[in-house]
C-alpha cells in the first residue's frame, strides 16, 4: 500500500510533466531544428526583433511595443516581447540571455540599470544580436543604438512655452517637482529657468516645491502652493505624479480655470482634468512613435544598414529619415503635446 | 542510509532506491530535459546551460540549509531579505573603498548574525519560525532598502563580476557550480551521514522523543538557522556581482522560489522527511522548465502558473496519494507500516 502511495505519487508527478511538455510543445510547431549554437551572425536569418520592457502590464509600455510591433509588421520580421514583471535589471538579464541563446536578430530594451544589464548585453551582442535601447538607456558601450525621446532643453523649452502662452506671459508661476534630488528634474528646472530669464522677463517663478512624486504629498504641496501665493498664475509640474496630483487638487478648488497648470502626464491620468477643463493642454513624447522609430532602427542595425556612427541615415517608415547623432543618440523629436482636441487617440 | 522515514520501512532495498519521491522527481527531470533537448529550438547549447545554472544558483544554494530547517519541522522566510541585505552590503563597503573579498566576508558575517537571530527567536525564546521570519523578513529587507534607498551600486569591478559568469574551462558550467558541489556534499553528509543529521530527522518526527533520545534541539535548530543565513548571505554575494548590481530590492520573492523548489523536492513541510538529492532535482526541474518556457516565447505571468500549478499539484498529489493509501491499508488490515507509524499527511495522528 505505501507502494502504491510512492508509484502513484511518482505517477501524478510524471502526468503534470506531460502536461507541461505539452505545454511546452503547443508552440514549438516546426522549429525543431536544433541550433548550431555557432554564434553565426543574426543577420543572416529571418528578422526578428524582441522588446524587452522595464516591466510587463505597463500601459507606458504596452503603447511604446504596440508602436514597435507595427513598425516589424510594416518590415516582415518577426515580433515578440518579453520581460519582468516587475522593473528590476536581474529580471530582464533573463529575457536578454534568452534572445542570445536564440540569435534574435535585434532586442530593444528599456534598461532597468544603466549598468547592471550590461553584461548580458554584451553577451547578445557576442552572440549577434543587435542592441537597441528606448525610453531608458544603458552606458553608450553596452548598446548600438538609443532612441531618446526628448531632449531635456525640448522638454524644459516646452512647458516653459505652454505655461507662458497661458498666463499671457506676464506673473508668478511655481514648479512642483518629484524629488531634491531628482537628476533629470533638477537638469529641466535648471533650463526652465534660464529659458524664463532669457526670453520672459514678467514672468516671476516664485517657488519650487517638491512632492518626492508621491500623489497625498503632491497634492498637499499643490494646496500650500496656492495658500502662499494668492497671485500665483501657472504650475509647471515636470513629473506625471506630480502633474496629476496638482490637476485632482485644482479641480474641486475655486482656483480651477484661474491657475493654469501644464507639466509632463499621461493622457490616462489627465484625460479627466482636460475634459473638465483643469487643464488646457500638457507634454510627452509619444510612446507609440518611440517604439515604431526603435523598431526601425534596430532592423536597420540588424541588415547592416547601419552600425550605430554618427551620421548614419536610416528611414523610420511613416515618422520619416532619421540621423543617428553623437554617442549613438537617435532623437525621437520635440515632445508631443497633448490636449482636449487629440486625448482620446491614447491609451496610455 | 539511516533516515527514519517510516514509508520506506522495511522494503527491499532496490525498491527503496527506484521507488520513491526523490526518484520520481529525477526521472521527471530527465524525462523534461530529454524533451527539452529534442523539441525546444536552441535548448541544446551550452550557452543555455549556463544561464540555467547561473539563474537557478542562488536557489539551489539556498535550498540546501533550507532543507535541513524544514526537514526540523521550521522554516526561514527571511532567506530572500538576507540575500537582498548582503548585496546591499557588499555594494555600499565597495563603494565605500573595500575590497570585494572583505566585502564580501563582511556580508557573510552579516547573513550569520541574521541567521542567529532567527534561529535565537525560534530555539531559544520558542516562538513559532513562521511567525519569526515573517518578522525577519520585512526586518532584513527594510534595513537593506534603508542602508541604500533606492540607489543602486553598479560599479563592480569587471574582473569579479566577469568571475561570477565564468565558466569551468569549455564546459558550459559555470564557475559557481564549484562552490555549490562541495556545499551539496557537505549538507548532504551533515544530513544523511551523520548522528547530528539524525538529530535533525528526530526533530521533525517528534521533538518531544528527539529530547529524550538526546538531541540538543535548540543547540540544532540555532546551528540550522545560522547555517542559513550564511549561505543566503553567500548567495547574496554571488547574485550582486552575477548581476552586477547592488539594491535593496534583489531577489525579492527568492524564498517562496526555494521553499517551492524544497517541496517539490519530497520534503515534507511537517517536517521528518527528504532528502537534498530529491531537492536539487526540484531546483533543476524548475529552472529547466522556465528556461524551456522562455526560449518558446512564453511570457512569465504564463510560466508563473504553469510552475505554480506543477507545485500544487506535486504537493497535494502527495498528500492526498497518502490518504488514499492509509484508507486502503486500515480497510485491508494489511499494511506494512508498524502501528505507532505517523501517518501521510492529511491523516491524524492516534
Amino acid at each position: 500500500m505505501n507502494f502504491l502511495t510512492k508509484r502513484a505519487g511518482g505517477i501524478a508527478l510524471a502526468v503534470t510533466a506531460g502536461l507541461i511538455l505539452s505545454a511546452c510543445g503547443s508552440s514549438t510547431g516546426s522549429s525543431a531544428s536544433p541550433s548550431t549554437g555557432s554564434g553565426a551572425s543574426a543577420a543572416s536569418g529571418p528578422l526578428t526583433i524582441t522588446f524587452i520592457p522595464k516591466n510587463l502590464g505597463n500601459p507606458y509600455f504596452d503603447t511604446s511595443d504596440a508602436g514597435g510591433k507595427k513598425a516589424i509588421g510594416e518590415l516582415g520580421g518577426k515580433y515578440s516581447e518579453v520581460g519582468p514583471q516587475t522593473a528590476t535589471p536581474d529580471g530582464q538579464v533573463q529575457y536578454i540571455n534568452t534572445a542570445s541563446q536564440q540569435h534574435t536578430s535585434a532586442i530593444v530594451v528599456s534598461a532597468n540599470d544603466p549598468k547592471a544589464i550590461g553584461s548580458a548585453l554584451n553577451d547578445a551582442r557576442a552572440a549577434g544580436t543587435k542592441v537597441v535601447t528606448f525610453d531608458s538607456d544603458t552606458d553608450p558601450q553596452y548598446r548600438d543604438v538609443f532612441i531618446n525621446q526628448a531632449t531635456s532643453e525640448g522638454i524644459a523649452k516646452i512647458q516653459v512655452d505652454s505655461i507662458t502662452k497661458q498666463i499671457g506671459d506676464a506673473g508668478e508661476i511655481a514648479i512642483l517637482s518629484a524629488s531634491a534630488n531628482a537628476t533629470n528634474q533638477n537638469a529641466w528646472i535648471d533650463l526652465m529657468k534660464k529659458d524664463l530669464a532669457a526670453n520672459h522677463p514678467n514672468v516671476k517663478l516664485v517657488d519650487v516645491v517638491y512632492g518626492n512624486d508621491d500623489d497625498q504629498t503632491s497634492f498637499d504641496k499643490t494646496a500650500a502652493l496656492l495658500q502662499s501665493h494668492p497671485n500665483l498664475k501657472g504650475i509647471i509640474s515636470p513629473t506625471t505624479v506630480g502633474v496629476a496630483a496638482a490637476a485632482r487638487y485644482l479641480s474641486t478648488s475655486d482656483k480651477k480655470g484661474k491657475v493654469a497648470l501644464t507639466g509632463l502626464g499621461t493622457p490616462n491620468q489627465m484625460r479627466k482634468y482636460v475634459k473638465d477643463g483643469t487643464v488646457k493642454e500638457f507634454a510627452l513624447w509619444n510612446p507609440a512613435d518611440l517604439g515604431y522609430l526603435a523598431a526601425y532602427a534596430a532592423a536597420a542595425l540588424a541588415k547592416g544598414e547601419i552600425t550605430g556612427k554618427a551620421g548614419d541615415k536610416f528611414k523610420a517608415g511613416t515618422l520619416g529619415e532619421f540621423t543617428v547623432g553623437d554617442k549613438g543618440t537617435v532623437l525621437l523629436g520635440a515632445p508631443f503635446t497633448f490636449n482636449a482636441s487629440n486625448i482620446d487617440q491614447f491609451k496610455f | 542510509m539511516t533516515t527514519r522515514t517510516y514509508l520506506e520501512y522495511s522494503r527491499p532495498l532496490w525498491r527503496r532506491l527506484l521507488l520513491n519521491r526523490e526518484a520520481a522527481v529525477i526521472a521527471v527531470l530527465v524525462i523534461v530535459v530529454l524533451y527539452a533537448l529534442m523539441n525546444v529550438q536552441y535548448f541544446n547549447s551550452k550557452l543555455t546551460l549556463t544561464f540555467l545554472v547561473l539563474d537557478v544558483a542562488p536557489i539551489l544554494l539556498i535550498a540546501l540549509p533550507m532543507t535541513l530547517v524544514i526537514v526540523t519541522g521550521e522554516i526561514d522566510l527571511s532567506v530572500a531579505s538576507v540575500v537582498g541585505l548582503s548585496s546591499v552590503l557588499v555594494g555600499i563597503l565597495h563603494q565605500g573603498g573595500m575590497s570585494i573579498p572583505l566585502a564580501a566576508v563582511i556580508a557573510l558575517i552579516a547573513g550569520l548574525v541574521c541567521g542567529a537571530v532567527n534561529g535565537y527567536l525560534v530555539a531559544f525564546v520558542g516562538l513559532p519560525s513562521l511567525a519569526v521570519t515573517i518578522g525577519t523578513l520585512a526586518l532584513f529587507r527594510g534595513l537593506a532598502v534603508g542602508l541604500l534607498g533606492t540607489k543602486a551600486v553598479t560599479d563592480f569591478p569587471q574582473g569579479w563580476t566577469d568571475l561570477a559568469k565564468a565558466q569551468l574551462g569549455g564546459t558550459g558550467l559555470p564557475l559557481i557550480t564549484l562552490p555549490f558541489l562541495v556545499l551539496a556534499v557537505l549538507f548532504a553528509l551533515l544530513l544523511q551521514f551523520s548522528a547530528f543529521g539524525r538529530g535533525i530527522y528526530d526533530i521533525g518526527l517528534n521533538t518531544e522523543a528527539a529530547v529524550f533520545s538526546g538531541v540538543d534541539v535548540r543547540r540544532t535548530k540555532l546551528i540550522l538557522f545560522m547555517l542559513t543565513g550564511l549561505v543566503s548571505a553567500f548567495a547574496g554575494v554571488f547574485y550582486t556581482l552575477r548581476f552586477g548590481s547592488a539594491r535593496g530590492d534583489n531577489a525579492t520573492g527568492l524564498e517562496l522560489q526555494v521553499i517551492a523548489a524544497v517541496l517539490l523536492g519530497g520534503v515534507s513541510i511537517f517536517g521528518g522527511r527528504g532528502k537534498l538529492a530529491g531537492v536539487i532535482a526540484g531546483v533543476l526541474l524548475i529552472g529547466v522548465i522556465s528556461s524551456a518556457l522562455r526560449l518558446q516565447g512564453v511570457t512569465v505571468n504564463i510560466i508563473n502558473i504553469i510552475i505554480g500549478f506543477l507545485l500544487v499539484a506535486s504537493v497535494v498529489s502527495t498528500s492526498v496519494l497518502a490518504w488514499v493509501s492509509d484508507v486502503a491499508a486500515r480497510r485491508t488490515r494489511q499494511g506494512t507500516r508498524p502501528p505507532q507509524t505517523p501517518v501521510g499527511v492529511g491523516t491524524q495522528e492516534r
